[in-house]
């Protein structure tokens, strides 16, 4: 089975070029189950490539295909490869498996849209891009699933185009990632050329010995594939974009935006963990841009009105963990959370997604309320999203985001403090939105409310599964008891280089129980404490927010406009770049060398004309030029 | 003599000449049995390419499917045709948008349809000609016969209120560069007649010929600027918007596709190869003015509001990633760049004919007259869409490969450009997608949209051959690298061997003077065929 991995990739492809060629004539049934059977086959069969895989010895768990030679040139030579090993696979099943959930949710969810087909087609493609991505062997390839889902996601965000602040978004992601993937290319520069290969196995293997540990070299080169990271993952300073992303239809935030592509910097940064293993600096670099990015957008995600929004923010930070997690050291916790994630903000877009159905398109929670007896469905499976985000036991968000907590402090009391705030913002913010959305009194305007209604199962049984993955999800990573976290010991032999380099330091000692108990116990309290504020703040007395606002109206006005960061790098790099591309086109392509140019022909244009002047056809004029040299030859011959 | 082949580039260089001849004895006023005749010609001449390059040997860097004959005996003259893997994709480009350009001008074209046709022949075989000589004589004479239809294309079907302006400024500006070059080459021709006795336009002889350096350096700078406006590199490149703009549509298409790519061409076979030394230490140079073209190109395309002109910019900065690559002299700088060139010659042709179709709808340019074309015109938005990710290098595409060749062989040896030339990037999809957006996303603002129709089945067939090989390269590259690769690695070993043989010649020259006895030697160190020239040398 482990040789039909090109597989799992390409039928994605197929899946794309039926509906995208052929597909004119299809109903929208047809062309919708061609795209979920074209995501929901690959995750049979990576599953059953996963069973292949726990049967095999943990050490060589490891295997690559090599489909086709792509690039030759000297001594350049990159195959289209993929790789199957813990890492990828667990990628791969959490991008089918929740791919394929989110496809059925669209068949539901997009009904009746001008653009269904053209939907399937960007969301099919996308899924490819990203298994292109995630089960890559080298570089190179993972930077073409890399541009690739860049590229579905400026297209689906830009997905309702007629609206100018859709295309306006759509473009500000792609240009934003570019941002980040100029530094993800120069990073496989410095790679090509210290090792002279983009394979992942070479590179890893060879890194101990061509780099210096903590050296100039690893340090740039794992800086600038971070930089990558934080555009495709909107990590500070590159977060800008994913806000604006949600304009995208409900679905495509919930599979692009929260579930996978996001997601791709972190997985990146895990793969790398040999290489960042050994740059301490970078390493540092990513758990402070990671823990203030969780910080920071948790603020933010405080004040908004709109539910996508909070979300898009919920995510920013979230994501946050995760390279927190990377910083600290604990990749495969990176990578449980990034599972965990993908399954409970999956749920909350898509629940969000099936409120704003309800709703006929309501987005500001202002206007709801309440909404807990009219959508049963919804309610029930947002409330398990939000106790899984809060990280309350034992659902799953408890287990992944207790374990980056545990390894933060382990490294760094700041690291732990940072992480530990966040989590009561988060927990604060999310049960705000499922107070506002479902509790309350209604705020729903009476038109609305006549037509709210709960969702089809299309919509529904997706919602269902994941909420219960949201439940479960984290007990394949349970603390304390010995054996008991499947997950790390999955992951093990791909971290393992990364934490013997970690350990070579100082030896690990292992914390105590009691030490870990206290911790899960803090944690759990962390998340009531922000339920509780919620509660109080938004069912109880109502007015609060308003008198708080009222108080703190400079901060709040600050954290409203999203520390005005949009307009800031608009004034710092949008306007200064056009001022200054409008100063060289007219002053200095038209001003200068053309004048330069259009100079020499006047020049050539006015002796023109002067000789001209000589020419005036009269006989006499000649003739008096003839006598006047005549007479000049004379004079000289007779002068000398 | 030579081994002499069957003569497919003499075929493949004159059939659109014999085209052109068969219509000037046609009926004026029958214009569509002339397009058909040219349509034909070109296909035929397609066909010929394709038998060509099947019976091209891949593995050989060697000039193949060689032609030559004497032309003018006395002065050294011949008619001598060849090719490496370097030529063959541009002829194939060639060849592949003569039949593209006639479709595309089906309908665009109704005034002197036989002129016209006859000047887009014409220009064909020049266009060819000069990448299958290889006597620099008969280089020179297509070099300038394409010139001339050119302007013609320009100055009668262009955009009446400029079209004077920008087709005399193009012949002005090009004229001036290959005048200079014409002195470089007789210059040449007459130092490597006086050193060795033969005198000869051969260019593999002339290859041989070890140019001073001190002659090199002029010669060098002659043919430099010949190339450098022809390409166009930052700061010669000011005719190029102008005559993209009035141009008529495919008179834009071929010009950017193919002409350009005669400047990049004359480096890679004439300026770097006969006269290394200069061209090695110029490299610095060059790749500078190549980074600053690939900057400048891409920031003031981004703020044009005429989609041709903004096309026009960006080939300033794509032709940038192209120079860039070529004087990395690394094997993937210069496949990059040789791939580039096939690539540009896609992309901005394919975008021309898109600009094309828009203009032939709106009679305007304007990008502020567009907007939302997307929803009457969906699958043109389809072939946009890809021809613009092609354009800013999006992985999968043909771009990508060629930018991704280049800036890794440039990397190597002068990382900081290449960072720079990176970052153009960036702003290659700031401008493409900003244009896009403004053209073809939100509501259509302005009723003259409204009834446009979508693309006919002629313009499909004229954009499909174009996608279909951004994609084959994107994916595949390999059918196009694998046979330009041995050819790549001998320019590069060519120029190396050549230089630091002039070097080490120079240096015993050096040596001599300063102690005559040891000029004995200094013959004695010289390669053998060209011993009688090194004595010559030191006679003079």
């Amino acid at each position: 089975m482990i040789d039909l991995v090109w597989l799992i990739p390409c039928l994605p492809l197929v899946g794309f070029l039926i509906n995208g060629l052929i597909g004119r004539r299809f109903s929208e049934k047809t062309i919708g189950w061609i795209a979920a059977a074209a995501i929901g086959i690959p995750f049979l069969i990576a599953l059953s490539i996963f069973s292949e895989l726990i049967r095999m010895a943990p050490a060589s768990r490891s295997v690559q295909k090599i489909v086709f030679t792509w690039i030759l040139s000297g001594d350049l030579n990159v195959p289209f490869g993929l790789l199957v090993d813990p890492l990828s696979m667990v990628m791969m099943l959490v991008v089918t498996g929740v791919g394929f959930l989110i496809h059925v949710y669209s068949i539901g969810y997009m009904h009746g849209e001008l653009g269904f087909r053209r939907f399937f087609c960007y969301l099919n493609l996308f899924v490819f891009n990203m298994l292109v991505l995630v089960s890559a062997n080298n570089f190179l390839l993972m930077f073409v699933g890399w541009e690739g889902v860049g590229l579905c996601s400026y297209l689906l965000i830009g997905y309702y185009y007629e609206k100018q602040s859709a295309a306006d978004a759509g473009k500000k992601a792609f240009v934003v990632n570019r941002v980040g993937d100029f530094g993800f290319l120069l990073g496989m520069f410095l790679i090509f050329v210290t090792f002279g290969t983009f394979s992942y196995t070479d590179v890893f293997a060879a890194a101990g010995e061509k780099l210096a540990q903590g050296g100039l070299m690893v340090t740039m080169i794992t800086l600038l594939l971070f930089l990558g990271a934080t555009g495709k993952s909107a990590q500070i300073p590159l977060y800008t974009w994913l806000p604006d992303a949600m304009e995208g239809p409900t679905p495509v935030s919930a599979l692009i935006h929260a579930a996978t592509m996001v997601t791709a910097g972190v997985y990146m940064v895990a793969r790398c963990s040999v290489l960042f293993a050994l740059a301490p600096i970078s390493l540092t670099t990513v758990a402070v841009v990671g823990g203030a990015t969780a910080f920071y957008a948790a603020t933010m995600g405080v004040t908004q009105y709109d539910i996508k929004r909070v979300l898009a923010y919920s995510t920013i930070s979230q994501l946050g963990y995760m390279f927190l997690a990377c910083g600290v050291g604990a990749f495969a916790s990176g990578i449980f959370h990034l599972m965990t994630h993908a399954f409970f903000k999956g749920l909350l877009f898509l629940a969000a997604g099936s409120v704003m159905h309800a709703m006929s398109g309501e987005l500001d929670m202002r206007k709801m309320g309440a909404l807990r007896k009219k959508l049963p469905y919804t309610h029930w499976t947002y409330l398990f999203g939000t106790l899984a985000i809060a990280g309350i036991f034992p659902f799953a968000g408890f287990f992944s985001k207790d374990e980056i907590l545990f390894y933060s402090l382990q490294r760094n009391l700041g690291f732990w403090l940072i992480g530990a705030v966040a989590a009561v913002i988060t927990s604060f913010y999310m049960f705000r939105s499922l107070f506002m959305t479902f509790y309350g009194e209604s705020r729903v305007d009476p038109e609305t409310a006549h037509h709210v209604h709960e969702s089809p199962p299309y919509i529904t049984v997706p919602l269902v599964i994941l909420a219960f993955l949201s439940l479960v999800g984290g007990w394949i990573g349970l603390p304390i008891l010995p054996g008991a976290h499947v997950f790390t010991a999955f992951l093990d032999p791909v971290f393992a280089p990364a934490k013997h380099i970690l350990d070579a330091g100082h030896h690990a000692d292992h914390p105590s129980v009691v030490l870990e108990l206290a911790l899960m116990a803090l944690s759990l309290g962390i998340a009531i404490v922000g339920l509780l504020g919620a509660r109080w703040a938004y069912l109880t007395d109502p007015s609060l927010p308003g008198r708080v606002i009222a108080q703190i109206r400079g901060l709040h006005t600050l954290v409203y406009n999203k520390y005005w960061m949009d307009e800031i790098y608009d004034f710092l790099f949008v306007n200064s770049i056009v001022s200054l591309s409008r100063f060289l086109w007219k002053r200095f392509d038209e001003g200068v060398i053309d004048g330069i140019v259009n100079g020499a022909a006047s020049v050539m244009r006015g002796s023109g004309s002067l000789l001209r002047l000589v020419q005036t056809g009269l006989i006499k004029d000649y003739a008096l030029s003839i006598l006047v040299g005549v007479l000049a030859v004379i004079g000289y011959l007779v002068l000398r | 003599m030579e081994n002499v082949s069957f003569p497919y580039l003499s075929l493949v260089t004159f059939a659109p000449l014999v085209g052109a001849a068969i219509l000037l004895f046609m009926n004026r006023e029958n214009q569509t049995a002339m397009r058909w005749v040219a349509l034909i010609t070109m296909l035929a001449d397609l066909a010929i390419s394709l038998f060509a390059y099947a019976a091209f040997d891949s593995t050989s860097a060697t000039m193949q499917l060689r032609e030559s004959h004497v032309w003018v005996r006395e002065w050294g003259i011949s008619y001598k045709m060849g090719i490496d893997g370097i030529s063959l994709f541009l002829i194939l480009l060639t060849t592949l948008l003569g039949p593209i350009v006639i479709l595309a001008s089906w309908e665009d074209i109704r005034l002197r349809v036989k002129e016209f046709l006859v000047c887009l022949l014409v220009l064909q075989t020049g266009m060819i000609g000069v990448f299958v000589a290889l006597d620099v004589f008969l280089f020179y004479v297509f070099w300038e016969v394409m010139l001339i239809p050119m302007y013609l294309l320009i100055g009668v079907w262009g955009n009446p209120a400029r079209k004077l302006y920008a087709a005399i400024k193009f012949v002005l500006y090009t004229i001036v560069g290959s005048l200079l070059m014409l002195v470089a080459i007789l210059t040449l021709y007459y130092m490597a007649g006086n050193a060795t006795g033969t005198y000869t336009f051969d260019l593999l002889k002339l290859y041989e010929f070890p140019v001073p350096l001190q002659a090199q350096f002029w010669m060098f700078l002659a043919f430099f600027l010949a190339f450098a406006i022809k390409v166009p590199m930052f700061p010669f490149h000011t005719w190029l918007p102008d005559a993209h703009t009035e141009a008529p549509t495919v008179g834009s298409v071929v010009l950017a596709a193919v002409l350009l790519k005669m400047g990049t061409y004359g480096f890679v076979r004439y300026a770097i190869p006969l006269f290394p030394n200069a061209a090695v230490d110029a490299a610095w140079w060059v790749c500078l003015l190549a980074v600053i073209g690939i900057i400048y190109g891409a920031w003031v395309a981004m703020v044009q509001d005429d989609v041709k002109r903004l096309v026009a910019f960006s080939s300033v900065s794509h032709l940038g990633f192209v120079m860039l690559g070529m004087f990395a002299f690394t094997t993937q700088g210069v496949q990059g760049s040789i791939l580039q060139m096939i690539n540009h010659g896609l992309s901005t042709g394919a975008l021309f004919l898109i600009v094309g179709m828009i203009y032939e709808r709106r009679h305007t340019r304007l990008i502020s007259e567009f907007g939302g074309l997307s929803k009457v015109m969906p699958l043109f938005a389809i072939f946009f869409m890809i021809v613009t990710l092609s354009s800013i290098g999006l992985p999968g595409l043909n771009g990508f490969i060629g930018e991704f060749l280049i800036l890794l062989g440039a990397f190597r040896v002068y990382p900081w450009y290449a960072v720079i030339a990176a970052s153009g990037v960036i702003f290659a999809a700031v401008y493409m997608l900003w244009m896009f957006q403004r053209v073809m996303f939100g509501q259509v603002t302005n009723a003259k949209n409204l009834g446009l129709k979508d693309m006919s089945s002629r313009e499909v067939a004229v954009l499909l051959p174009i996608v279909v090989f951004i994609v084959w390269i994107g994916v595949y590259p390999n059918t196009f690298l694998q046979p330009m690769e041995p050819a790549v690695k001998n320019f590069i070993r060519q120029v190396e061997t050549k230089r630091t043989a002039i070097l080490s010649l120079e240096k015993a020259k050096k040596e001599a003077v300063a102690d005559p006895a040891s000029s004995v030697k200094l013959t004695a160190s010289w390669p053998t065929s060209r011993q009688s020239g090194g004595e010559k040398q030191e006679a003079r």
